[in-house]
């Protein structure tokens, strides 16, 4: 929250106006560290999921799970405020033969996808499976598409992260900064209440079910400590 | 296109930060109604919990 809050402020106050296009720029301090968060999450989703594959801990698939849905939610935001901005700038709402926005679109309709398959799923471990391997291939299909989107000629929006964006003075280079590490932690920390969420959900589940089954005279499950965490 | 008069960008970067701080709004009033939904549960085992001690005793 401090993080960002510098850097609202280090926006507002403390970067300059781009000569371009003027104060419609002080966008891309949200646009481009909710769009970079976005994909190092489905990134880190696809390695998440090769974890519960290599381990079959259940809870690295809640972790891929998390990882995937706080991704999804950052990818709204991307999409969002990149259709402001590209009213703002080239007076349309969207551009179709742009491959940056193309295929952006492409990834986040990809994982939109997840949500479906995952809970047509009624096996949990089956599901958990599936899921994992759904947030491999499309976790690698990730770089990939960053790659051939470098490669492809851009038309109308600019590329980040190369040798150009050197350009950037130093102060729109701090805020851009202070602004990409207040999103990661952001991310982070939403990561971490949902996965608190759900594991203290699971938990009363369990209490509730080890209660009655006591009461009822079956046999208890096993302590909830060791219950190894389910996704969803 | 040229850059855009103050006046007129101003009403794009509230949007775009609007929509920004909308998500994260929007976010946390679920997970406040999740808690919520937690919060009633646990008073309800409590509740089971001290039923069950009753029984026993």
């Amino acid at each position: 929250m401090v993080l960002i809050t510098t850097a609202l402020a280090l926006v507002f106050f403390y970067a300059p106006n781009d000569a371009d296009q003027g104060f419609v720029q002080k966008i891309f301090y949200v646009h481009v560290p909710l769009a970079i968060v976005a994909l190092i999450g489905f990134i880190v989703a696809g390695v998440l999921g090769a974890m519960h594959l290599r381990t079959r801990d259940d809870t690295w698939d809640a972790r891929s799970y998390v990882a995937i849905h706080m991704s999804v939610i950052f990818g709204v935001g991307v999409l969002a405020t990149g259709a402001i901005w590209a009213r703002a700038s080239w007076g349309k709402w969207w551009v179709w033969d742009e491959p940056t926005l193309v295929s952006f679109l492409i990834i986040f309709l990809l994982y939109v996808t997840y949500y479906p398959l995952r809970y047509s799923i009624d096996d949990p471990q089956r599901r958990a499976r599936y899921a994992s391997v759904f947030a491999i291939t499309a976790g690698a299909f990730v770089p990939i598409n960053f790659i051939a989107v470098r490669m492809a000629e851009s038309l109308v929006h600019p590329r980040v992260l190369n040798q150009t964006a050197g350009d950037m003075p130093g102060e729109m280079r701090l805020t851009f900064l202070v602004a990409l590490a207040g999103m990661a932690l952001l991310y982070v920390t939403l990561v971490k209440l949902e996965l608190t969420s759900k594991n203290a959900r699971r938990q009363l589940r369990r209490l509730r079910r080890m209660l009655e089954e006591e009461h009822s005279g079956g046999a208890a499950p096993p302590p909830i400590a060791t219950v190894p965490a389910k996704p969803n | 296109m040229p850059a855009l008069p103050l006046d007129e960008a101003g009403k794009y970067v509230a949007g775009a930060y609007g929509v920004f701080v909308a998500l994260i709004l929007i976010y946390v009033a679920i997970m406040a109604v999740k808690l919520q939904r937690i919060e009633r549960e646990i008073q309800s085992l409590t509740e089971l919990a001290r039923e069950r001690l009753q029984e026993r005793s």
